[in-house]
């Protein structure tokens, strides 16, 4: 099992995310950083589905109560386990009783932890994605998350890959123009794809962007949005909805972000530069 | 009844159907009953419904569009196999004590009437249910009486209890949880709209309907004692 001495700004448990169920307005939720948490989880050889602690900000304090193999991926804040530094991206034997912490930050905002066979929280709606209402797993001091015995397995141990650090550190974002791209005129397009920066108002809702755009779309009939889906605000802010948005909304959806460039804004902070980019469609 | 739609691709594995602009009772049926031939395909991920529009979230990215459009149109036209889901109208007990329905006594002064015109109006008609969304369990209804239009209060309130019924605009609806809202609140609801321990977590879909019952409030102390002790039975009936 794994004890929360201390959860940090945030931590939560995420895997894919909950799908099916958007018709009573439950939200998907899920891994902000697809490519960081799948790969969390493939150098462990679990499945991409299987949950992880997705720490942002680093800075929580977590204690192993059993052996396992553990994973970590995503920003980097210096890890240490038992107070040495480890490393990134690779695999390592857990003894129980072993602590892990982070330290300063070197980059990007969100951590994946995996454990061998993932976090043992309950499912809802086939998902253990934490989301208020849905899930009851708290992230508390002292909170308990179950995890499996340990499968002894010599192959995996030490196994590392190196990431390309321009996941973190590019501004550009693949998207696609959304459903309502037309509406906007020449100069409205040519000034969405020069850069912007990340407001301070940003979390796995939502990242709401500084720099205003002039806006006289009027708002559509409240219509599916999607993580990665780029609003429109009456203000001329844009928002780009992350992974707890609301299946829901009113503003006019001018983009769409590819799954990447979600995966890229997830590892934003405020102040961070970023420019969209088209992608063709197919 | 068959409309012109547009096909758009919504990112990389998506398709956004859209129907006219509109908040009609027929369009919604004909999203509702297209989203239930739809779902059968074994490639879709989810759909979500809204007003006028119907999401199609495919579980891998989309390789032909064409094609993948094309096969969507026919199902639309093939219409010889329409189904056909139970829809029900749900008996919502609601009390409009001056307690809970902490704004009534605003919008009777805005509208110039007195209170008990205001819960008449809201309980005399009963709403459609569009489709869900917001907050797990939130009904986007229609059919609220033009004189219960109230605009949203320009300052939101911070917290809102959960079962309280609220009018924003032209629409009513029930917050399913605690949470802030810039709605005016005209009362309060015993029921659950969104009880995860239950195996349909939300009693109502798109399509159903709903009628809003004024209760008082040692009725609706009593209610809310039996939806704790999982004995209330929502009255229902089939369309």
């Amino acid at each position: 099992m794994i004890v929360i001495l201390h959860p940090g700004i945030y931590c939560s448990i995420q895997d894919q995310g909950r799908f099916g169920h958007t018709k009573m307005g439950v939200p998907q939720a899920g891994y902000a950083d697809t490519y960081a948490a799948k790969m969390a989880n493939a150098l462990l050889k679990n499945y991409d589905k299987d949950a992880l602690i997705e720490i942002t900000f680093g800075q929580g304090k977590f204690k192993f109560t059993s052996d396992t193999y553990i994973c970590l991926t995503g920003a980097d804040f210096s890890p240490k386990l038992n107070g040495k530094l480890i490393k990134m991206q690779s695999v390592y034997p857990i003894k129980k009783d072993s602590v892990l912490s982070f330290g300063k930050r070197v980059y990007g905002a969100r951590v994946y932890l995996s454990v061998q066979g993932g976090i043992q929280t309950e499912k809802v709606y086939g998902s253990r994605s934490y989301f208020e209402g849905i899930t009851q797993q708290k992230f508390d001091k002292g909170a308990i998350l179950p995890i499996l015995p340990i499968q002894k397995d010599s192959d995996n141990s030490f196994s590392r890959v190196r990431v390309s650090e321009k996941h973190f550190t590019t501004m550009y974002l693949p998207c696609f123009k959304g459903p309502e791209f037309s509406k906007l005129n020449k100069e409205q397009q040519r000034k969405l794809f020069i850069p912007f920066s990340i407001s301070d108002d940003n979390n796995r809702v939502g990242y709401r962007l500084k720099e205003s755009l002039e806006n006289n779309l009027s708002s559509i009939l409240t219509s599916a949005v999607l993580p990665g889906t780029v609003q429109l605000t009456p203000s001329g802010k844009c928002i780009i909805l992350m992974q707890d948005c609301q299946v829901t909304g009113g503003y006019p959806r001018i983009l769409q972000l590819s799954e990447i460039a979600i995966a890229r804004v997830s590892q934003k902070i405020t102040g961070d530069k970023i420019q969209f980019v088209l992608e063709d469609h197919l | 009844m068959r409309f012109q739609l547009t096909y758009k691709l919504f990112g990389r594995s998506a398709i956004l159907v859209e129907w006219p602009a509109d908040i009609s009772q027929e369009i919604i049926q004909d999203i509702i009953s297209f989203e239930g031939q739809v779902k059968e395909i074994d490639a879709i991920l989810d759909t979500i419904i809204a007003y006028n529009s119907l999401l199609i979230r495919y579980q891998n990215p989309i390789v032909d569009k064409e094609l993948t459009i094309s096969q969507l149109k026919n199902k639309y036209t093939a219409s010889s196999y329409v189904i056909k889901q139970n829809q029900f109208l749900w008996e919502i007990p609601v009390c409009y004590d001056a307690s809970f329905g902490i704004d009534l006594e605003e919008i009777a002064n805005k509208k110039k009437c007195s209170v008990t015109d205001i819960i008449r109006l809201h309980t005399e008609t009963d709403y459609i249910v569009y489709f869900i969304g917001f907050q797990p369990g939130f009904l986007y209804m229609g059919g609220l009486h033009q004189n219960l239009h109230v605009p949203r209060k320009s300052n939101p309130r911070v917290r809102v209890d959960k079962g309280s019924v609220g009018i924003g605009g032209a629409q009513t609806g029930v917050y399913p949880q605690n949470s802030s809202g810039g709605w005016n609140i005209i009362g309060k609801s015993p029921l659950n709209f969104f009880n995860i321990k239950a195996t349909n977590p939300c009693f109502a879909k798109s399509g159903d309907r709903i009628q809003f019952v004024a209760v008082d409030i040692h009725t609706f102390y009593q209610i809310e004692r039996e939806v704790i002790n999982q004995e209330f039975i929502i009255k229902k009936r089939l369309l």
